[in-house]
């Protein structure tokens, strides 16, 4: 991606004005009437790695119907912060973290939590597509059901409105049982997603889901992200801030200063990119640094 | 980010209740992971318990006895047990084993890794994979009757031309069956274990100390001897280790080809040696309950060694190949 | 389009003008070699090898120090004696497997795998007798340690790689130790539990529960590399879809690395197929055929190797040969069958 940036920079001389228009110029929709859920809080998190502070304090909401983006250089905490929003964060051994995070008003590391059920509540797609590499395109969608012991009434329709939903049926609705890994990286990760759809999560995280993939796969699944906004919580976590003001209505811009990470600042996405509070922010989305 | 004190909030203890199926997949799981450590410590356990009469019995005498007889009623002497010659063929045969193995494993792992054509190392990769599949009395049967007497040959020409050795030496002219033949044949089993170490270890070389080294001008001997060698050192010593371990446990080759002989004889090429393993399968056929103890109390030993060899092995390789 | 079109070469490959010094030498040493080993008492194969190893290196190193200097020739020397070394690893197993073949095939029959040994002696011609209840036995002995070992070196593999408990470190490292035990001390201890403790007789079971020792670190070491093959990710993602772990482990890891623990079966079972001394301390070794893995004596291809080449007649010992021509076969069948299964592709 950095040399559609380099190719941006040099053509427009101002820069911050345009990923300003980019996304000034995308469709401003909330339209809570079909969201599920009422979005996710973020309050006074921090984490640890052993001793290692690594996010500092840091409180964020996020909407339904929205789409957050979380931007940031790499090493400011971005991914282990949406890590923490599924609680993935307990894997690593050595991992702590402080704060709370409310789904539905309910903290979901308060004690005694079913963490599968908060998992099934919060989807994540992961920066590599990871289609389960033993099981079917088909089997794939419904794995989440399996997995979750969950029964539906009718799965063929299900895996059906997911696949539509990820922008995937026209593509595979004739090879539904061909194994995953058969198709191209692009359709893969809109598989991962598709999968996550089928155990109707209120909210999705995404962490970077578009990094291992080319410039063609990346806008289409931009363009899923879009429409499935209009119907859940979608945090995506990305490097590339013309992503970012392409697909966001909002943006958190994260940085660390060689310490743990903080919350420089949340606001539209138009506002980060084009009127900055921060001189930090202004420099990053200038591309001066990061 | 220092400029204010702070104080921090405390970091959260993360309870999760696991659902019930997965408490019980943990349980499982972790027993089974323990079930490693219960075989190991039973095995020691219950040979020891059946050889404590005889360690107590022999007392020190045990390791260092020579002699093997159960009680001679008629002379009225009582039991005699003790390993020391059999220790002692022990070390001397893996020793051998070594001394002609490790030079040609580690050679051959440096063949694989820096010399072979590369259409060659699929196919040799395989032949050492093989090896180390083929069952211990194939090796037994082939050392005895196609490896055997072309090493008596050679038996006799060392003894000619270097018999004023005393390790060479031949109080008797009986060269089959000769801890030098078992050697040989246990040469040939541990070749694969330790080529195939030496071939992991020399693989995870970096790059870039050998472009490094060939820049310099160093030819490619110059080159392993300058960044492979001291790199994989360790590695190649623990492999030996594993090998060495290998030899001394061996029972069956070694059985079919050396004569065991509950005595020290320093000349290799002499048809007498010992082996604690073989020797467990030689008198356990006969053996009564009081000597089957005696036997136990022998093969703890053995267990005991092998482990500790074993420890040290891996202790070495793991450090050698976690260093990067 | 008078412009030359350039043609791909590779200056670094050696060509004969570049070559002929090191053929040359090579003919040399053979010829020299043969010179001294027809003058001296240094006869046969192996004395041939034995003396083109010191004529080749001093060759070697002869033409190099003349051509070039000290380093090159050094270098030679070393080359010719790795060379030597992979030369060594091949010769044994060639010689050992068309030995067997060579030895083997003569009794090698169709009628010896309908037959067992209970009213033929050892040296009675190769027509009558068979090894049916050799093979019987080690089907059964087997098939019983790949049960009991299986499960528990499984389990082993996902304590390391799934649970990553507090003590995983040293279940590893006693895991390796154990694959180190010398498979006398395995047969020592089945017999000091099972047999002295527990007062079982020699059976087929008792032999496995042997080799189920002896199969168990093979088993746990290989799975626990081929778990932590599969990427971590998909166990994220199974866990992110809101499955429980014992779900997870089930339905993605274990389906994911499926060829991959079928290898790490086979391989432990090509390691204990072939063992002897164990069983010849927990079987009995019975010459006729029976069915029954649980009680009374039975015994198993390796065993019946050994009985016959103990007995020592000709005719035993071509019997000791064609046990070992089936054993090896058996073996390397599985043997080949990991070959088949690890080259085909996983599928992350």
């Amino acid at each position: 991606m950095s040399t559609i940036k380099g190719v941006e920079k040099m053509s427009q001389p101002n820069p911050v004005n345009s990923l300003a228009s980019v996304a000034a110029s995308r469709p401003q929709h909330v339209d809570s009437k079909h969201v599920a859920g009422t979005g996710l809080e973020a309050r006074n998190i921090h984490a640890w790695f052993g001793d290692k502070h690594v996010i500092d304090d840091v409180t964020l909401d996020f909407y339904p119907g929205t789409v957050t983006a979380l931007i940031g250089p790499s090493g400011c905490g971005k991914s282990t912060f949406i890590r923490i929003l599924n609680r993935m964060h307990e894997f690593i051994p050595t991992a702590a973290m402080a704060g709370e995070v409310l789904l539905e008003g309910t903290d979901i590391y308060k004690s005694g939590t079913d963490v599968t059920k908060i998992r099934l509540g919060i989807g994540m797609v992961f920066q590599k597509p990871n289609p389960f590499p033993s099981m079917t395109i088909k089997e794939n969608v419904l794995s989440g059901l399996k997995l979750a012991q969950l029964k539906v009434a009718n799965q063929s329709e299900l895996l059906e409105s997911c696949l539509i939903r990820a922008g995937l049926w026209n593509e595979v609705k004739d090879r539904l049982d061909e194994y995953g890994g058969a198709l191209s990286g692009g359709q893969q990760q809109r598989l991962c997603i598709a999968r996550s759809l089928a155990v109707s999560p209120q909210v999705l995280l995404m962490d970077e889901p578009c990094s291992a993939l080319d410039p063609g796969s990346t806008l289409r699944i931009e363009e899923t992200i879009r429409e499935l906004s209009a119907s859940m919580t979608i945090v995506i976590v990305t490097h590339n801030m013309q992503q970012a003001a392409r697909v966001s209505d909002r943006t958190g811009f994260f940085l660390s200063d060689g310490g743990p990470g903080r919350l420089i600042e949340c606001s539209t996405t138009s506002e980060i990119f084009s009127n900055p509070k921060d001189k930090r922010t202004e420099d990053y989305v200038t591309g001066r640094f990061g | 980010m220092n400029t204010a004190a702070r104080t921090l909030p405390p970091k959260r203890v993360i309870t999760t209740k696991p659902r019930f199926s997965d408490k019980v997949f943990r349980a499982v799981v972790t027993s089974g992971g323990f079930s490693s450590l219960v075989i190991l410590g039973l095995i020691s356990i219950f040979l020891l318990i059946n050889g404590l009469n005889t360690f107590k019995s022999e007392g020190f005498k045990f390791i260092t006895g020579f002699e093997w007889y159960g009680p001679q009623l008629d002379a009225g002497l009582p039991a005699q047990y003790g390993i020391g010659a059999m220790l002692y063929g022990t070390i001397v045969i893996g020793l051998i084993a070594l001394f002609f193995g490790f030079p040609i494993a580690v050679g051959a792992a440096l063949f694989l890794s820096y010399y072979a054509p590369e259409w060659l190392k699929k196919p040799m990769v395989l032949v050492v994979d093989v090896m180390a599949a083929i069952p211990s009395i194939v090796f037994g049967l082939w050392g005895y009757f196609i490896l055997m007497p072309h090493a008596e040959y050679w038996a006799k020409l060392i003894h000619k031309y270097l018999g004023f050795i005393p390790i060479f030496d031949m109080p008797a002219p009986a060269f089959s069956r000769s801890p030098f033949i078992a050697g040989l044949v246990l040469a040939i089993m541990i070749l694969p274990i330790i080529t195939s170490i030496s071939r992991e270890i020399f693989a995870q070389t970096p790059l870039d100390r050998i472009q490094a080294a060939y820049a310099l001008g160093a030819t490619k001997w110059s080159m392993i001897k300058s960044v492979v060698f001291p790199y994989g050192r360790g590695g190649v010593i623990g492999g030996a280790m594993l090998g060495l371990g290998r030899a001394i446990g061996e029972t069956v080759a070694v059985y079919t080809v050396l004569n065991i002989v509950y005595d020290i004889n320093i000349e290799v090429l002499l048809s007498a040696g010992g082996s604690v393993a073989s020797m467990i399968v030689n008198k356990f056929g006969e053996a009564s309950p009081e000597e089957v103890k005696a036997l136990m109390a022998a093969g703890f030993v053995l267990f005991l060694v092998t482990l500790f060899i074993n420890f040290l092995a891996d202790l070495i390789i793991n450090r050698t190949a976690r260093k990067g | 389009m008078s412009a030359t079109v350039a043609q791909p070469i590779k200056p670094w490959r050696v060509n004969f003008k570049q070559a002929w010094p090191e053929i040359a030498g090579a003919i040399f040493a053979v010829v020299l070699t043969y010179a001294i080993v027809s003058a001296t008492p240094l006869k046969g194969k192996l004395g041939f090898f034995v003396t083109l190893i010191f004529v080749a290196t001093i060759v070697a190193a002869g033409i190099s120090w003349l051509r070039r200097d000290r380093k090159a020739a050094f270098n030679s020397v070393s080359t010719v004696l790795v060379y030597i070394a992979g030369l060594f690893v091949i010769v044994p197993l060639a010689s050992i497997l068309y030995e067997i073949v060579r030895r083997g095939i003569a009794g090698l029959s169709w009628g010896m795998f309908t037959t067992d040994m209970a009213v033929t002696a050892s040296d009675a011609p190769l027509s009558e007798g068979g090894i049916l209840h050799a093979v019987v036995g080690s089907l059964y002995v087997v098939l019983i340690a790949t049960i009991v070992s299986v499960p528990i070196g499984l389990l082993t593999s996902l304590y390391l790689t799934e649970i990553k408990g507090k003590a995983a470190s040293t279940i590893r490292f006693f895991v390796q130790a154990m694959s180190g035990i010398p498979s006398i001390v395995a047969g020592l201890f089945i017999y000091a539990i099972w047999m002295i403790a527990l007062g079982n007789q020699y059976s087929a079971f008792t032999g496995a529960m042997a080799l189920a020792i002896l199969m168990i670190p093979t088993v746990a070491r290989t799975s626990e590399e081929v778990l932590k093959l599969v990427p971590g990710d998909l166990r994220e993602a199974g866990l992110a879809l809101g499955g429980t772990q014992w779900r997870t482990v089930a339905m993605i890891i274990l389906p994911a690395a499926q060829s991959g623990l079928i290898t790490s079966v086979i391989l432990g079972i090509a390691r204990v197929a072939g063992e002897t001394a164990p069983l010849l301390l927990t079987m009995g070794g019975a010459d006729a055929l029976n069915l029954n893995p649980f009680s009374g004596y039975s015994s198993a291809i390796p065993f019946y190797v050994w009985k016959n080449f103990s007995m020592g007649t000709e005719l035993s010992i071509q019997r000791a040969w064609s046990g070992v021509l089936v054993l090896m076969i058996i073996v390397l069948i599985f043997f080949s069958i990991t070959r088949l299964l690890s080259n085909k592709k996983g599928r992350f």
